[in-house]
Order: C-alpha cells, then sequence, then structure tokens
C-alpha cells in the first residue's frame, strides 16, 4: 500500500493501523533529511499552503512551517487576531477567500471541535487539522506515537499512561486513537472532574492514583491544565492539584522502574511536572518536538501526493 | 510471449568486472572516489561492483552509499500513487570527492537528473560518473549520458527491460519484456 485511505488529516480517528506505519516509514525518510547539511527536499514545489490559526500555536504553528518549508512549499499564515474574522465573517467565506488564491492545502486550528469535519464537507481542498477545540489533534498523537516508536523501537504491547486533565484535552483523545490502533496499552489518570464521563467506553484504563499510574506504566505523557478552556473551577487550587498529579523527581525515583516521560507543551513548569523532571534523561519532551517536524512533512507530503485526483 | 533473457550468469559477471577495471583507470586507488548507488534497484549493483573493486584494489575502504531520489523526482502529484521513499544511506562526505553515480536501467534519464539534484544535496563533488548496467538507447528525454555502459540496448518505449539480481530474485541475469507484459 502506497497511500493513505484518507484524503483529509481531520482525526487519527479516520485513520487506519497501515496509514499510520506509512507515515511513520515516510517520516523516518523525512527525520534523515532534516538532520542533513541540507535539509530541503522539492517535493512539494509547486504547491501552495495555507496556516489559518484561529487558536493560538507556538509549537505546532512553527512545526507546520518548519515542515512545509523544509518540503519547499510556499506558505501563508493567518492567525485569527487581526483578521477579518473579528469583522464577522463566516469560516467557510474565510477559506474560499483563501482558496480563490490557488492554495492547495489548509492547515486549520481553530477553538470548535469538528472545524476540521466541516470544512472539508464544503470546501473543495486539503485539510490538515491541527488541534480542534477539545477534538483532536492528529499530528500530536502521531509524533508522539512516533517518539516511542524511536525510543522503544515499536508502540504495540507498550503501557502508555496519559495524566492530568483529560477533559478538555485534543491531546489525549487523538493518542488515545492513535496509540490503541498501534497495539499499546492506554490508562488515563487525573482527579475526576477532569476526566470525560464515559471514557472508560474508549477501552482505556482509569486511574487516579499518579502513583499506581506510573508504577504500572512505561510511558507517562504529562499533560497541561488547560485553563483557558475551563469555564468553572474543577480543583481548588493548582498548589493541590500539583501535590497530587504532579511529577517531580523524587516521586520518578520512587517508582519501581525507570519510565520515560512526555509532554505535548507548553510545559507549565512546577504544576504537571516539574523542571528536573522535564530536562532529566528519561525526558524525550524535545525529541517529540524534534519528530514533530518529521511526522508533519510526512503528512503534508502523502496528503499533497494525490492533491489532482 | 516469455520474457528474452539478454544477458546470462556468465555475462553479467564479465559485464561487472569489466566495468571495475574501466573505473580502476579512471580512479586509480579509488583515494578520492566514492560510489553512490541510486535506490531502490541501482543499489544492488553499486554493491556489488564496490565489492569487487575492494578485491581488485585491495582497497577495503572504498565508500558506497545508496540514494533515494523520491523527494526529486519530476512525477510527482503526476501519478496515481504516492511514491514512497526508500532510505538514503550516505555516511561520507562528497564536498570535491569524484562520485560515481550507479544506476541498473538509464531509460529517460529522468531518475539520473533526480539523483544528481539529490547528491548535490550532500555537498559539491568534484566530478560526477554515471555508471549503468543496461543503456537503453534512443529512449532519452533529457540530455544525459552515462560515463560506463555494461550493455547497450535498443528497445521500444512499451518494452521493458529487468536486471535481476540473485540477492532479491534468486538469479543473476537481464530481461527483456516486450509489451503488455508484467
Amino acid at each position: 500500500m502506497s497511500q493513505l485511505s484518507v484524503k483529509h488529516l481531520l482525526g487519527i480517528k479516520d485513520l487506519n493501523e497501515q496509514d499510520i506505519q506509512l507515515i511513520f516509514k515516510t517520516a523516518d525518510n523525512f527525520k534523515d533529511v532534516i538532520n542533513r547539511p541540507i535539509k530541503k527536499v522539492p517535493s512539494l514545489r509547486d504547491i501552495t499552503i495555507a496556516n489559518l490559526f484561529f487558536e493560538n500555536s507556538t509549537r505546532t504553528k512553527l512545526s507546520f512551517e518548519l515542515a512545509e518549508k523544509r518540503l519547499s512549499a510556499d506558505t501563508i499564515s493567518f492567525s485569527a487576531s487581526g483578521s477579518s474574522i473579528s469583522k464577522g465573517e463566516t469560516l467557510i467565506d474565510t477559506v474560499n477567500n483563501i482558496l480563490a488564491m490557488k492554495v492547495d492545502m489548509i492547515v486549520m486550528r481553530h477553538p470548535n471541535p469538528g472545524a476540521g469535519v466541516f470544512l472539508s464537507k464544503h470546501i473543495n481542498s486539503i485539510i490538515i487539522n491541527a488541534g480542534d477545540g477539545a477534538h483532536e489533534h492528529p499530528t500530536q498523537a502521531l509524533l508522539d506515537a512516533f517518539s516511542i516508536r524511536e525510543k522503544y523501537g515499536d508502540v504495540a504491547g507498550k503501557k502508555v499512561v496519559i495524566v492530568g486533565d483529560i477533559l478538555h484535552s485534543r491531546v489525549a483523545l487523538s493518542n488515545i486513537f492513535c496509540l490503541q490502533k498501534l497495539g499499546a496499552e492506554v490508562m488515563v489518570c487525573g482527579p475526576t472532574t477532569l476526566m470525560p464521563r464515559y471514557i472508560s467506553s474508549l477501552g482505556v484504563k482509569v486511574e487516579h492514583d499518579l502513583v499506581k499510574a506510573l508504577n504500572w506504566c512505561e510511558v507517562a505523557n504529562m499533560l497541561r491544565i488547560q485553563l483557558e478552556r475551563q469555564d468553572i473551577k474543577y480543583f481548588p487550587s493548582l498548589r493541590e492539584y500539583s501535590m497530587l498529579y504532579g511529577l517531580d523527581k523524587k516521586l520518578l525515583d520512587s517508582l519501581n522502574k525507570p519510565i520515560t516521560i512526555m509532554h505535548p507543551g507548553p510545559i507549565n513548569r512546577g504544576v504537571e511536572i516539574t523542571s528536573d523532571v522535564a530536562d532529566s534523561e528519561h525526558s524525550i519532551i524535545l525529541n517529540q518536538v524534534e519528530n514533530g517536524v518529521a511526522i508533519r512533512m510526512a503528512v503534508l507530503y502523502l496528503l499533497a501526493g494525490r492533491a489532482d485526483k | 510471449m516469455k520474457p528474452r533473457k539478454i544477458v546470462n550468469e556468465q555475462e553479467f559477471q564479465l559485464t561487472i568486472l569489466r566495468l571495475c577495471y574501466q573505473l580502476i583507470e579512471n580512479h586509480d586507488n579509488f583515494n578520492d572516489t566514492v560510489i553512490i548507488g541510486l535506490q531502490p534497484r541501482g543499489s544492488f549493483l553499486a554493491k556489488r561492483i564496490t565489492e569487487e573493486l575492494k578485491k581488485i584494489t585491495g582497497n577495503l575502504n572504498i565508500p558506497c552509499g545508496l540514494l533515494d531520489v523520491t523527494f526529486y523526482r519530476d512525477d510527482f502529484r503526476r501519478r496515481d500513487d504516492v511514491l514512497i521513499p526508500q532510505s538514503t544511506e550516505i555516511d561520507f562526505i562528497i564536498e570535491n570527492k569524484n562520485v560515481i553515480l550507479i544506476d541498473d536501467v538509464l531509460f529517460t534519464g529522468r531518475t539520473i537528473r533526480s539523483g544528481l539534484d539529490a547528491m548535490l544535496d550532500f555537498g559539491r563533488p568534484k566530478l560526477v560518473e554515471l555508471l549503468v548496467f543496461i543503456d537503453r538507447r534512443y529512449s532519452r528525454h533529457l540530455p544525459i549520458q552515462p560515463t560506463y555502459v555494461g550493455k547497450t540496448v535498443d528497445t521500444v518505449t512499451e518494452e521493458r527491460v529487468k536486471v535481476s539480481w540473485k540477492e532479491t530474485d534468486g538469479e543473476d541475469a537481464v530481461y527483456l519484456f516486450t509489451s503488455k507484459e508484467n
């Protein structure tokens, strides 16, 4: 099989295992490319990509832009602040206007869940979801799983715990889908108030005790508390949260085996994870960032390859 | 119709040896020369030639790399399927070196064009030569000519030439397929 089963990348839910493996295999090659003296290949030189970020982003936006540039694509970027969105233009109008300028692909982050799916039904272009509300963040899940594969050789059979604000996290949902499709065991851990009610129907283990969760897992993915999405108070204080669900060096050293620490960023040092853990040899946080560029190059390459169909 | 065998195993070995001696005439002890095989099928020839050269010259340090040209091809988005890359394995410097670029069959010249582009991303060589096992004459789309040729064959576009390798196909031989086969 040499192409993806999907036309857009809207969520991991739509992908099958072969798709994910194909993305990984292609990303292996792009990882070689970005570690060369000349980090650029001409594959997408006749493609124009619009990065539409209706919500703040540093890492994902830069990572996508870099991936596009490494593939020689032309890029235009757009942030919601300072745009005509504030003048009342609808999403479809905005995107159609951009497409009228002969743009081939859209990378979009949007605060509303399902924005990418909605757009794909009304727009004739390739859409890559760079995060839609609390729904999915597919490239983050792919790069997380890719980083686990890089560290352990394979994702299948690995035990991964996702700790923190599961309720508001698109990273958690995409990670659950991705890891399960690749055969990993997934556990979620966090306070009951930050746990979606029917989360166990996804086939994940649920644990509220961080120490038990960490002793069970091989990899811990520590999520940030998404204060910007929290409409009410879900826990008494950040200090209490960090006492119960924060990972520090003392806790890490007390575990029955060494575990790998991941974080999708941005880190709130001292809340979900302390500096000495984030910067320890167990952490692969910066590898995740590097792999993010390779994964996004692979996704762009594989989706662009069928653009004219 | 069955494919026609145009090079048998004995001729195959002789051709590889002849190509090696031709290379030695121009590159002496290979101290400033590197070999790069184009993925996927040029890599077999590159490895075979490097092994023979090591035996003949006694220089066991002849660098041999593999270059994947997928990202440099000119038919991206013009095919039904997306091209999936193979690995590139070049762990040496090509800056100021003599490079022998190797592929099994030279047809339109487009792969070699991609190969030249891909190779230049690894540095500026002093000299680049092209070695191919089979040169299909009169079918070039680009002004590209090989420096060393194993065998020249005259074919029409519908025909296909396949170099078969012991490593993957169980036999060293070259076959000519006429139209609509395989």
